[in-house]
């Protein structure tokens, strides 16, 4: 049995403009001590399906309206909040994107780290902050039983995000969810953050989600991928099957837009883009929602008609599209070029 | 923080200064003359007497300097008007009552504001919420007179529960703190629900929830907190506001307090008084904004270390 198994999920915001059918359809499993990245454009939904599972949705005015969260086999949508925050921290740990406001600013690092120690763990104070001092040890944060007294201003960005790590191990998760943990930080502290993620995953041998719009990190540190489009999953695959034969137009075409600085003149190249702008999630294309921005569409009419769904292409690579790279012959030239 | 302190009451011997010049200013330029009653029209050697008694035939800049003497050494001198009576007399005597009142009408205001906005946030849209905010408006949009009037008629009056008027027992001390705390229990009723609402949306308590904590300890330790904030802010200048006597409530429930005196004390142009009252409220008011920033520095650890 998968570790966490996403089925059929629909996450939509009850609003006065409409239904926003901010996920509406994702499906994916995780295996202990993997790493799935879920990539996309902001706005796809990556982060409304995190805090689904995580049963953090904004109620009202979200709901999730269909569709399963297994967690080793237990389905999370059927919990009650006092059974959720139960699984939350303790089983589940995520992480945000933004440090600098994730941190409570009126309490110390200590309390912060030792609330979750001791909610979950029920240790006593002494052995929590004994715990606490470890665990900013074990990201690396100098002088760590001083610091256990601060408070957050005095931290900088990166440290702070080390905190929210800290605090995320703390119990020893078996699923890190990390929503863009290095998208806010300065371009050298990214890169460190990200390396110590993988070191503690490794260490305390947890699976991770890692939800990023950057394909660089998702290259990098995920072992399987998941691309989403307009709040649904379109294609997911191992990593080293993504990167090499991307499937989904979408997918193409977001790898296409990726820069290439090992070309000549790069300083004159413009960046490639996709044409046009993803749909309103209130009322979005019946049929495929890439449609209207896919360049294949025209080959077959069945795109404004049928709507895609999730198939094995082969194994392990899924694909919701009528028109997969491996399925079209001699057609026109790659996209976005 | 003991060094900020100490800063801030340096600070107050400058605003008392210009507090005297002011009010010394203002009450030469309304005219008049203490001892020049109608009624009891007073021969004009006698009036010369005691103006110089008081040394009012002196110039303004000699009186304003005696006067900042008096002040430093503590004295606030004698009434001008009430024979016999000093103003430290009448301070020592009528102001317990009215710190009294007002420090009763603020934790009124408080205990009840406070949790009647926090459960309107935290229930937001619900009819808790929309019940709580219509008490609320009421609560602001009625002058404290008309309050006190109507809680006299049903209370005391057709119910007979408690007395009418006075100031003696616990029982005369319910209707007058509620009389004049209702408005302000409106205004932090609406104000600590905004601010709940706003700290509800926050990262940091979006990250109290994800670690699992028990949703009483995200409001209490992660959310109220933070919260309190804007109303400790207003409660400060509230607090002065209340406890240096209301005309109109002292008046209404006959309660013998330093609203009242300061009135009567303009009207009859009783310098000494109007002078020394006003001494007394500023330095009041400096005194509970000085609580005000204290408090503020132990809920937000920020402001604290700026300080430093």
């Amino acid at each position: 049995m998968a570790l966490l198994e996403v089925k059929n999920l629909h996450t939509h915001f009850f609003t006065r403009e409409g239904v926003v059918r901010a996920v509406d359809g994702v499906d994916f499993e995780l295996e202990r001590g993997r790493t799935l990245g879920i990539v996309g454009e902001s706005g796809c939904g990556k982060s409304v399906t995190a805090l689904s599972i995580m049963g953090l949705i904004p109620k009202p005015p979200a709901k999730i309206v269909e569709g399963q969260v297994l967690f080793e086999g237990r389905d999370l949508t059927e919990l009650d909040e006092g059974e959720l925050e139960d699984v939350r921290g303790r089983h589940i740990a995520m992480i945000f994107q933004d440090p600098m406001t994730s941190l409570n600013p009126t309490l110390k690092i200590g309390t912060q780290l030792t609330e979750t120690l001791r909610r979950h763990l029920g240790m006593s104070k002494d052995a929590a902050r004994k715990r606490a001092i470890e665990l900013l040890e074990e990201v690396h944060i100098p002088n760590a039983a001083a610091r256990l007294d601060d408070y957050p201003h005095r931290y900088s960005g990166g440290m702070r995000q080390r905190v929210m790590i800290a605090g995320a191990i703390a119990c020893n998760p078996k699923l890190l969810i990390a929503d863009e943990p290095s998208t806010a930080l300065d371009v050298t502290v990214q890169a460190r953050i990200l390396d110590l993620l993988e070191e503690l995953r490794k260490a305390h041998d947890m699976a991770m989600i890692l939800i990023t719009h950057d394909m660089g990190v998702v290259a990098e540190a995920a072992d399987e991928v998941a691309v989403m489009y307009a709040g649904q999953l379109v294609e997911r695959a191992g990593v080293q099957d993504l990167f090499d034969r991307p499937e989904h137009p979408y997918t193409e075409a977001l790898l296409g837009a990726l820069p290439h600085v090992d070309e000549e003149h790069v300083r004159e190249s413009r960046l490639t883009t996709i044409p046009g702008r993803p749909p309103n999630l209130v009322d979005p294309p019946e049929a495929c929602r890439f449609g209207p921005r896919c360049p294949y569409a025209s080959l077959n009419d069945s795109c404004t008609q049928v709507e895609p769904q999730l198939r094995e292409l082969r194994k392990g690579h899924w694909v919701r599209s009528a028109h997969p790279a491996s399925e079209r012959a001699g057609v026109p030239a790659e996209v976005g070029a | 923080m003991t060094k900020f302190v100490v800063r801030r009451l340096v600070w107050t011997i400058p605003v008392v200064l210009l507090v005297i010049l002011l009010t010394f200013t203002m009450m030469k330029q309304i005219g008049g003359n203490p001892f020049r009653q109608t009624e009891r029209a007073v021969p004009a050697s006698i009036q010369r007497n005691l103006e110089r008694k008081f040394g009012l035939d002196k110039p303004w800049y000699v009186q304003y300097a005696q006067y900042v003497r008096n002040v430093f050494t503590f004295d606030l001198g004698p009434s001008m008007v009430l024979r016999g009576r000093s103003v430290n007399a009448i301070v020592k005597e009528q102001f317990p009552r009215s710190i009294q009142l007002g420090g009763l009408a603020m934790l009124f205001a408080l205990v009840v504001g406070v949790p009647l906005g926090a459960v309107a946030a935290l229930k937001q849209n619900s009819t808790a919420d929309y019940s709580a905010m219509v008490v609320s408006n009421v609560g602001f949009a009625v002058p404290s007179f008309l309050v006190a009037t109507l809680l006299i008629y049903f209370v005391s009056l057709k119910w007979g529960l408690l007395p009418t008027s006075g100031w003696a027992t616990w029982r005369h001390k319910i209707l007058p703190p509620i009389a004049l705390g209702l408005g302000p229990m409106a205004y932090f009723a609406r104000l600590a629900r905004g601010s709940m609402l706003e700290t509800l949306q926050q990262d940091y308590v979006r990250t109290a929830r994800a670690k699992g904590l028990r949703w009483r300890r995200v409001v209490v330790v992660h959310v109220l907190r933070n919260s309190l904030i804007p109303v400790v802010t207003a409660a400060g200048p509230f607090l002065g506001f209340l406890i240096t006597g209301s005309f109109i409530i002292e008046t209404i429930f006959a309660i013998p307090g330093i609203g009242r005196y300061y009135v009567v004390s303009v009207q009859a142009r009783d310098l000494s008084v109007t002078m020394g009252l006003t001494v007394i409220l500023a330095l009041i008011i400096v005194v509970a904004n000085l609580i005000v920033d204290i408090l503020y520095g132990l809920l937000d650890p920020r402001t604290r270390e700026a300080r430093a």
